[in-house]
């Protein structure tokens, strides 16, 4: 009943190159999606039509029963697969993290005590105090990842739409941020639909899974089903065994 | 040397030199950052070519420059948002479609072209009172909107789709951007000249960037670089009689080549093993 996202037929293509074809999907509100598949099928371009930054050709997307505008982008937090930043950009890490506070105080306005406050504890949450003060160009790919989470944490969203967000930290960044991913979906009571590669990645309050390939989701359903060898084969093209038990 | 103040027209020269200088050195910023250097050269062609059109039907030539300039920022905008051209090869076919347009229309003028050269050029002798209070207004407004807009500003300079992403009207607020700066173009054409207006766009942000990662300090230090090339331009023109848009050009060139050299961004830090 209460659903948070719909689509309904959405078609989205790059020139001749047809990156979601009629693809319908609802997405209850508070739920925890993963999404995965091989590279090139649509992943990304699923979550920029979600968010109204990528053009849509047909179809029709609703978020909270709505057309998307800006006043309903600031309750989408984002954090994009990369983004190549100037290494001479003259903006610090925490000017990044408040452009995602940025929507939320509005035009005109400057933040108050309690913006920064939020600002300063989702720099705090994803671990990168010590670099705060750097420019952001100047980072690693992963520092960078980090920021791009702070700043959609900075946003207080009520949806994050994730596109692969560990994969350029090492192995203790990754545990500490899906295990922040976790911690926050069950306090805050997000929607989130999370985009990887990796499916022990996937954190363990995450209940549903999208498979897509070539433009089309393919299977969807919980995750003690999903991970199982058949699908993944077929999802993948080739034979994938040893699936981790614990994270099934 | 302190009696040529008492003349209107070089009272008029210092204020315009003082707005016009601050605010290309504010628009710089943004079209650096954004990094479609060529809209500056587009638009202050768009403006030139304005003018020439201005002469040649007899109508006001700061009101074609500005309808001029206007139009191709009306163009920009749209140029800049496409992914399958890079905006600034898009960007230098309209820059060389104006000049064209520009040079044709000094071709059909009749008579001495002396008014349409000093465009060209700029003959800050030219301006007029009016000119100059426009000129004003919209070099306040740019201060104004810089400051009551700085976050979203900050946040289209650094990326447009992350902020479109996180809820900021980032369409309104990029076209003000562009609006602004087609107006203070055209309206600088006076001073500066249309072909050299260009390097006053380009080069006093460029040196800032040279010497800050802080944005804020980027905008100051761009409109203060702007404001100094052209009252010492306006100074040694004075001294020299030269034309004051060469000698603006020159003296923000060399602060750029002196900000390159000693910019903190090009040092590197010794490992010291202890
Ligand atoms: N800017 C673009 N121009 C042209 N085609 C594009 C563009 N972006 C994506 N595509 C095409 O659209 C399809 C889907 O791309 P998308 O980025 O959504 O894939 P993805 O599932 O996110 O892949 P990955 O796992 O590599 O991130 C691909 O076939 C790609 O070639
Ligand atoms: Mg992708």
């Amino acid at each position: 009943m209460n659903q948070i996202v719909e689509l309904k037929d959405v078609t989205v293509s790059y020139r001749e190159n047809v990156a979601l074809k009629n693809i319908s999907l609802n997405i209850e509100k508070g739920s925890f999606v993963a999404v995965i598949g091989p590279n090139g099928a649509g992943k990304t371009t699923l979550l920029t039509a979600i968010n109204g930054i990528g053009n849509i050709l047909s179809g029709s997307v609703k978020v909270f029963g709505l057309d998307i505008n800006s006043r309903i982008r600031r309750e989408i937090g984002y954090v994009p697969q990369s983004l190549s930043i100037d290494p001479r950009s003259p903006i610090s890490v925490r000017d990044v993290v408040m452009i995602g506070r940025s929507s939320k105080i509005g035009l005109f306005r400057y933040p108050n005590r309690k913006d920064i406050r939020i600002i300063e504890s989702a720099i705090e949450l994803v671990g990168i105090k010590e670099l705060s003060h750097r420019p952001v160009g100047h980072l690693s790919c992963g520092e960078q990842q980090k920021v791009a989470l702070a700043r959609a944490l900075a946003q207080q969203p009520d949806i994050m739409l994730l596109d692969e967000p560990t994969s350029n930290l090492d192995l203790r960044s990754q545990k500490e941020i899906i295990d922040l991913i976790d911690k926050i979906y069950q306090e805050k009571e997000l929607t989130i639909i999370f985009v990887t590669h990796i499916l022990s990645h996937i954190p363990a309050s995450c209940r549903e899974v999208i498979f897509m390939k070539r433009g089309c989701i393919i299977w969807s359903g919980g995750v003690d089903k999903a991970l199982n060898e058949k699908l993944l084969s077929d999802l993948y093209d080739c034979p994938i065994k040893e699936i981790k038990k614990e994270y099934v | 040397m302190f009696e040529i103040l008492q003349y209107k027209f070089i009272q008029n020269a210092i204020i315009a030199s003082f707005f016009g200088g601050a605010g290309c050195g504010i628009i710089g910023v943004w079209i650096i950052m954004t990094r479609i250097p060529f809209v500056g050269v587009a638009m202050s062609h768009a403006a030139f070519a304005g003018a020439i059109f201005g002469l040649l039907f007899q109508v006001n030539p700061l009101l074609m420059a500005i309808i001029f300039s206007l139009i191709s920022a009306a163009l920009i905008g749209p140029v800049a948002e496409r992914t399958d051209l890079d905006p600034n090869v898009s960007l230098g076919i309209i820059f060389s479609v104006l000049l064209g347009i520009a040079f044709l229309g000094m071709g059909l003028l009749k008579g001495p072209k002396t008014e349409a050269l000093n465009f060209i050029w700029g003959n800050i002798l030219l301006l007029s009172r009016g000119d100059l209070k426009l000129l004003i207004i919209i070099v306040l407004s740019i201060f104004l909107f810089l400051i009551l807009l700085f976050k979203e500003i900050q946040a289209i300079l650094f990326n447009r789709e992350i902020a479109r992403a996180v809820g900021i009207p980032e369409k309104a607020i990029f076209y003000a951007m562009i609006f602004l700066s087609g107006m203070t173009v055209a309206l600088s054409l006076n001073t500066i000249g249309g072909l050299l207006i260009f390097s006053l766009i380009i080069n006093p942000p460029s040196a800032a960037y040279q010497l800050t990662y802080n944005l804020k300090t980027m905008f100051f230090l761009s409109a203060f670089f702007g404001v100094c090339s052209c009252m010492l331009g306006l100074l040694f023109s004075y001294i020299f009689n030269i034309p004051s848009g060469a000698v603006i050009i020159i003296v923000s060139s060399v602060i750029f080549g002196l900000s390159f050299i000693f910019s903190p961004k090009r040092r590197v830090k010794q490992y010291e093993s202890s």
